[in-house]
C-alpha cells in the first residue's frame, strides 16, 4: 500500500498529528485499564473486609435453595463438609506502573520524541494489561474463597442444629426439587379447539427445510379489488423500470471495463448513463412509492380512495414520461446536463401532471377520512408530493437559470429530489409498514414529528454541497455544509424510532421474510445518511469530490435505503392484495443477492476512489487515476451483476405473487368481522 | 393538537416552510448572481460552429465524465491558471425553447477537466484521432469512441479532413477516415475552451490548501529533482506516446529524434516553449506551444528534456537547469 503511505499524510511517520493521535489513544487505553484496576481493587478490599462472623441463620433458606439434588443427598447422608476443591491462588507480585506520560512541551512537536514515547508506552501498556489480568484473577479467586468459607460456615450451622430439624429441612427441599408436574397439568383433559381462528402457520408434517422456514403471510380482510388492481399495476410497472434501468446501469458499468463493447451512438456512455439514473428514479422508485402510497393512504384514512380513475391516469402519465424521456436521451435530446434534470420540460411536465393527479387524489382521500388524526405516514407522503412538485417547478422555470444561477438551482434540485421526494415518501411508507409487520404501534409519534420538521429545515438548504469549492457564493456552500451536519438530527430521530419500535421483537426478524429488508434499510438509512454528512465537509471534499465515491454513496442510499424499503413493503402488501405468496427461498435469494451485490459494488468503489482522490492531491498525471481505478470498476461490475440477478429473482417473485399457484395458508380463516383495524391500532392513544 | 389534525393547515404549513427556505437558498441567490455578474470583457462570443459543437457536447452527455470548473484548491491548479469565477459562466444562456441553460460544470471527473483544454491541447488532428477512438492515442483511456462522427470513404474529396487511424482500430474497414462536419464542430468547441484572463485590477482568487513544499530536514540541500516521467505523462505523452515513438502519420517520434539527441538544446527548448511546424510537410501535425500554454517552469522543462534525452534508448548528454533557464530567458526576450 505504497499509495496510502505516501498519500495519507496523517498516518505517515512524519506527521505530528498522526503520531499524537496514536499517543493519545495509547494513553486513553492505559487510563481505561487503570480505572478498571481501581474498580477491581476496590472489590478486593471490600471482599477482604467481609466479616469473619459466624453463619447468619437468617440466610439459611438462601443457602438451602442454592443446593442441588446431589449436594442434598450428600448432606443428608453424612452431614459432612461439602467436597472442597481449592484452586491455586495466583500470588500476584505487582508494582504499580508510573504514569508514563511526560509533560507537554515543545518537545512534543518533534515526531522523533513522540515515536520514542510511543515505544516506551507500548511495554507499559503491556505491563498494565498483564497486571489487569492478574488482578482480575485475584478477585475471582478470593471470591471463590469467600464462597467456600461461607459454605463451610453453613455446614457448621447444620451440624449445630438438632438432628431431626436439619433432616426435615433438607428432606423438604429435596422433595420440592424432585417435583415434576403431570403432563396435562397445564392443558387439562379437554381437546384443543381454535374457535376464534387465531392460530396460523400450523404445519405438523413439515419436511426438513433447506432454508429456515419463515412465517407465512396470513389472509387479511379483503381490499377493494379495484384498488388492489391499481396498486398491483403500479408495482408491476415499477418492477419493469427497475429491470430496465438496472440492465442499462449494468451495461454502463461494463463500459468502464470494456469501453469498445459497442460503437452505436444511441448506446454510448454519455447518453445511457442518464437513461439509467432517470429510469430507476422516475420509473422504479417513484412508481413503487406511489403504488404503496395508493394502498397506505386509504387504509390510514379508513376510507376508500377518492378516485381510482385518477390513479390510473397518473400511472399512465408517469410511464409515458419515462418512456419518452429514455428515448429522447438516447436520441441525444437532453435538457443540458444537470443530473436527474436531463428530461426536457415537455417530458417532465407529463411526470409532474401525474403527480398532481395523485396529490389531489390523496388530499381528497385524507379530507374524507374517518379517523380524527392524520397518521404520520400521510404527513410524509403528501408533503413529499407537494415538495417534489415545488422542486420541479423551481428547477424547470427559466427565470433564474442564467449562468451560474443554473448551477445553484441544479445543486438544490438534485439533492431535494433525493431527500424530499424519495426519502420523505419512503419514510412515510416505513412508518406504516414497519409497525404493521411487527404488529405493534410505532415507538414514538413525537420523534416522527421531530424528524419530519427537522428534515425540512436542514435538508432544504444542503443542495449546494455538491459544488463545494466551485464559484458559487462561499456563504451558500457554508450554509449547505452546516445543513448537512444538521441532518444528523432527523436521521438519528428516525433511526431511533424504528429501532425502538423493533425493540422487544428482534426474535420476529428470524421468522419473517419482510423484516430483514426493513432492517437492512434502517441500517443503510443511518450509515448512508451519515456518510452524506461526512462527505459534505470541505476537508473530505478535497479527497472525495469528483471521484466515484459519490457514485458509491448514491447507490448505498438509493439502493440500500429506498429500494430495500420498497421491496420490504412490496413483499408485505402484495400477498394482502392477491392472496398469493412468493416462495420463501426465492425471496431469500433476492435479499442476499441484492445485499451482497450492493456491498461488492460500493466497498471497492469507496476504497478505490479514496486512493484516487489522494493521487490527485499528490498531483500525479491524470491517466494514473484511470489506471488505478480499473480493478475497482471491475468489482463494481461484478457487484452490479449480482444486483441485476436479484432483480430477475424479484420479478419472478412478483409473478408468483400475482399469477402463481401458492395460495395463502389454507388452514387459516380470515377475521372478516372488523374491517381495517389497522388505522386506529397504529396510532397510540396519546400524541 | 388541532393543528396536526387539520390537513389543510398541516400541509399548507409544511409547504410554506419548505418554499420560504427554498426562496432563500435557491431563488434569491440565483437571481442575485444572474443579475450581478457580467461576462468577462476578454471572453469571445461563440461562433456558429463552436455553438453547434457545444450542442453536440451536451447531446452526447460528455458532462457525465468531464467537469468544466477549476476549484479554488491547489490540486486543481493543473486544470487552469486561476480558479473559475462566476463571470466565466455569465454568458451561458438558455439553449433553446426546449433546453435549459447548460453551464456544464459537472459533478464527476472520470475524465480530465476541460476548462482550459483549448490551451492545453489545441491540435485539431489529435482531437480527431482521439474522438475516433481514444485508445489510439491514450492506451489506458476508457472514454467512449465516437466513430459515428466520421465517414470511411475510398478517397477524400478536396477540402475534407482525413484522420490517420492505425489499421487495428479500423475494425477491418478499408479506406480513408474522413471527419464529418459534426466532428469538426465538436473539436472547434473543445479548442474554444480557454480560460479568459481576469481584467486587470480585479483580485484573482487564490488556490487554497497549498501543497506543503517538501520540508527537508537540512535546508540548503539541493531541491529534490522533479519527476520527468510524470511531467512527460501529463504534458507530452498523449501525442508522443509512452514509448516515445509517436503515432505514424500524426505525431513524430522522440525516440532517436535528431532534435532530442542534439547536444545543443536551443531548438528543443524553443519547440517546447513556442511549438513547431517544421515537419508538417512530412504529414505530422503542428506542435502546440506546450511550455507556454501549460506555464511550465524552467525546472519542469529541464526535467522533461532530461527524461526525453535518456529514455527509450535515447542516450544524449543531459542538460542542466542554469543553461536551460538562460536559454528560456533569451528565447522569451527575442519574441
Amino acid at each position: 500500500m505504497k499509495l496510502l503511505n505516501t498519500g495519507s499524510v496523517f498516518f505517515s511517520l512524519h506527521s505530528v498529528p498522526g503520531l499524537a493521535f496514536i499517543l493519545l489513544a495509547l494513553l486513553f487505553i492505559i487510563l481505561l485499564i487503570v480505572f478498571y484496576l481501581y474498580g477491581k481493587t476496590q472489590q478486593l478490599e471490600s471482599l477482604s473486609r467481609t466479616r469473619k462472623k459466624n453463619f447468619d441463620p437468617k440466610r439459611f433458606e438462601e443457602y438451602l435453595s442454592s443446593l442441588d439434588g446431589e449436594q442434598l443427598d450428600t448432606l443428608l447422608k453424612s452431614h459432612k463438609h461439602l467436597p472442597v476443591i481449592l484452586l491455586l491462588l495466583l500470588s500476584p507480585t505487582i508494582t504499580f506502573a508510573q504514569d508514563a506520560a511526560p509533560k507537554a512541551s515543545s518537545m512534543l512537536t518533534q515526531p522523533g520524541i513522540i515515536i520514542l514515547i510511543i515505544l516506551v508506552l507500548i511495554p507499559v501498556l503491556a505491563a498494565v494489561a498483564f497486571m489487569a489480568v492478574k488482578v482480575a484473577r485475584m478477585v475471582s479467586a478470593s471470591r471463590r474463597k469467600q464462597t467456600l468459607s461461607d459454605s463451610s460456615a453453613f455446614d457448621h450451622y447444620l451440624d449445630s442444629l438438632p438432628e431431626p430439624d436439619a433432616e426435615a429441612a433438607l428432606t423438604r427441599r429435596q422433595q420440592a426439587l424432585q417435583y415434576r408436574p403431570k403432563p396435562n397439568a397445564l392443558s387439562g383433559d379437554l381437546q384443543a379447539q381454535d374457535d376464534t381462528g387465531l392460530l396460523h402457520n400450523i404445519d405438523s408434517e413439515a419436511a426438513l427445510p433447506v432454508v429456515a422456514a419463515k412465517k407465512r403471510a396470513t389472509r387479511r380482510p379483503p381490499v377493494d379489488p379495484q384498488l388492489a388492481k391499481l396498486v398491483t399495476a403500479y408495482l408491476l410497472c415499477a418492477a419493469f423500470w427497475l429491470l430496465f434501468g438496472t440492465t442499462v446501469g449494468e451495461y454502463v458499468g461494463i463500459k468502464f471495463v470494456s469501453p469498445d463493447v459497442d460503437h452505436l451512438s444511441w448506446l454510448s456512455f454519455g447518453r445511457l448513463r442518464p437513461v439509467h439514473t432517470n429510469a430507476v428514479f422516475w420509473g422504479w422508485a417513484s412508481l413503487g412509492m406511489l403504488g404503496l402510497g395508493y394502498y397506505i393512504v386509504p387504509r390510514i384514512s379508513n376510507i376508500s380512495l377518492y378516485s381510482i380513475k385518477r390513479g390510473w391516469q397518473s400511472l399512465i402519465l408517469i410511464n409515458a414520461a419515462v418512456i419518452l424521456g429514455s428515448l429522447c436521451l438516447m436520441a441525444g435530446i437532453n435538457n443540458g446536463g444537470g443530473e436527474y434534470r436531463e428530461y426536457i420540460w415537455p417530458v417532465m411536465s407529463l411526470f409532474a401532471l401525474g403527480l398532481i393527479f395523485t396529490l389531489h387524489n390523496f388530499i381528497k382521500t385524507i379530507a374524507r377520512r374517518t379517523t380524527k388524526e392524520i397518521y404520520i405516514s400521510s404527513w410524509y407522503i403528501v408533503s413529499a408530493l407537494i415538495f417534489v412538485l415545488t422542486i420541479v417547478c423551481i428547477a424547470y422555470l427559466p427565470w433564474w437559470q442564467q449562468g451560474l444561477g443554473e448551477t445553484i438551482v441544479q445543486g438544490y434540485y438534485m439533492h431535494q429530489g433525493v431527500g424530499m421526494w424519495f426519502m420523505l415518501f419512503t419514510l412515510g411508507i416505513v412508518y406504516y409498514f414497519l409497525p404493521q409487520q411487527l404488529n405493534k404501534p410505532i415507538y414514538s409519534y413525537s420523534l416522527g414529528i421531530l424528524a419530519f420538521w427537522s428534515q425540512i429545515l436542514f435538508y432544504t438548504v444542503i443542495g449546494t454541497h455538491h459544488f463545494v469549492f466551485s464559484s458559487i457564493p462561499w456563504w451558500l456552500q457554508t450554509v449547505a455544509i452546516i445543513g448537512s451536519m444538521g441532518m444528523i438530527i432527523p436521521v438519528t430521530a428516525g433511526t431511533t424510532n424504528f429501532l425502538m419500535t423493533i425493540r422487544g421483537s428482534w426474535h420476529s426478524i428470524g421468522s419473517s421474510y419482510t423484516l430483514p429488508f426493513f432492517i437492512t434499510g434502517i441500517i443503510f438509512y443511518f450509515t448512508g445518511s451519515m456518510q452524506g454528512t461526512a462527505e459534505a465537509f470541505r476537508a473530505t471534499n478535497l479527497v472525495w469530490h469528483f471521484t466515484d465515491f459519490t457514485v458509491a454513496h448514491s447507490h448505498l442510499t438509493m439502493y440500500g435505503i429506498i429500494s430495500f424499503f420498497l421491496w420490504a413493503s412490496i413483499y408485505a402488501v402484495l400477498p394482502r392484495l392477491t392472496g398469493k405468496e412468493a416462495p420463501q427461498s426465492t425471496i431469500g435469494a433476492h435479499f442476499w443477492l441484492a445485499l451482497i451485490g450492493l456491498l461488492f459494488y460500493t466497498v471497492p468503489l469507496m476504497y478505490g476512489s479514496t486512493l484516487k482522490g489522494l493521487l490527485w492531491i499528490q498531483g500525479k498525471p491524470f491517466i494514473e487515476s484511470v489506471v488505478l481505478m480499473a480493478p475497482y470498476w471491475l468489482w463494481r461490475a461484478i457487484g452490479g451483476s449480482l444486483m441485476w440477478f436479484a432483480h430477475l429473482v424479484f420479478c419472478y417473485n412478483l409473478y408468483r405473487m400475482i399469477e402463481g399457484s401458492g395460495v395463502l395458508s389454507k388452514k387459516s380463516q380470515p377475521i372478516a368481522a372488523n374491517p381495517a383495524p389497522e388505522a386506529s391500532a397504529l396510532i397510540p392513544q396519546t400524541i | 393538537m388541532e393543528f396536526f389534525d387539520n390537513h389543510k393547515k398541516l400541509f399548507t404549513a409544511a409547504f410554506l416552510f419548505f418554499l420560504s427556505l427554498s426562496l432563500f437558498v435557491v431563488i434569491f441567490p440565483a437571481f442575485d448572481i444572474q443579475k450581478n455578474t457580467a461576462p468577462l470583457p476578454g471572453a469571445t462570443t461563440l461562433n456558429a460552429d463552436v455553438e453547434q459543437g457545444r450542442r453536440l457536447f451536451i447531446a452526447n452527455g460528455c458532462v457525465a465524465c468531464h467537469t468544466q470548473q477549476v476549484r479554488n484548491i491547489d490540486m486543481d491548479k493543473k486544470w487552469g491558471s486561476r480558479p473559475s469565477v462566476a463571470a466565466d459562466y455569465a454568458r451561458v444562456r438558455r439553449t433553446d425553447l426546449f433546453r435549459n441553460t447548460a453551464t456544464l460544470m459537472g459533478t464527476e471527473r472520470t475524465g480530465p477537466d476541460l476548462t482550459n483544454i483549448g490551451s492545453r491541447q489545441p491540435v485539431e488532428s489529435w482531437h480527431l484521432v482521439h474522438l475516433f477512438n481514444p485508445r489510439i492515442v491514450v492506451k489506458e483511456s476508457i472514454m467512449p469512441a465516437y466513430p459515428w462522427l466520421f465517414e470511411i470513404k475510398d478517397s477524400a474529396a478536396k477540402g475534407e479532413i482525413t484522420v490517420s487511424v492505425p489499421a487495428e482500430f479500423m475494425e477491418g474497414a478499408q479506406g480513408k477516415v474522413v471527419a464529418t462536419k459534426e466532428a469538426l464542430q465538436l473539436v472547434a468547441y473543445l479548442q474554444s475552451l480557454k480560460q479568459t484572463e481576469l481584467p486587470s485590477g480585479r483580485p484573482v482568487p487564490t488556490f487554497l490548501y497549498p501543497a506543503k513544499t517538501a520540508n527537508t530536514a537540512s535546508p540548503g540541500s539541493a531541491k529534490p529533482s522533479l519527476d520527468g516521467a510524470a511531467l512527460y505523462a501529463t504534458n507530452c505523452q498523449s501525442c508522443h506516446q509512452p514509448n516515445g515513438e509517436g503515432l505514424k502519420g500524426a505525431f513524430p517520434p522522440l525516440k532517436g529524434s535528431k532534435v532530442v539527441l542534439d547536444d545543443n538544446p536551443e531548438l528543443m527548448v524553443d519547440i517546447i516553449l513556442n511549438g513547431y511546424t517544421g515537419r508538417v510537410s512530412e504529414g505530422y501535425g503542428p506542435m502546440p506551444a506546450v511550455g507556454t500554454n501549460n506555464n511550465l517552469t524552467a525546472e519542469e522543462i529541464t526535467a522533461i528534456m532530461n527524461h526525453e534525452k535518456s529514455s527509450w534508448g535515447n542516450d544524449a548528454k543531459k542538460v542542466d537547469l542554469a543553461a536551460i533557464d538562460k536559454l528560456i530567458n533569451s528565447i522569451k526576450s527575442k519574441k
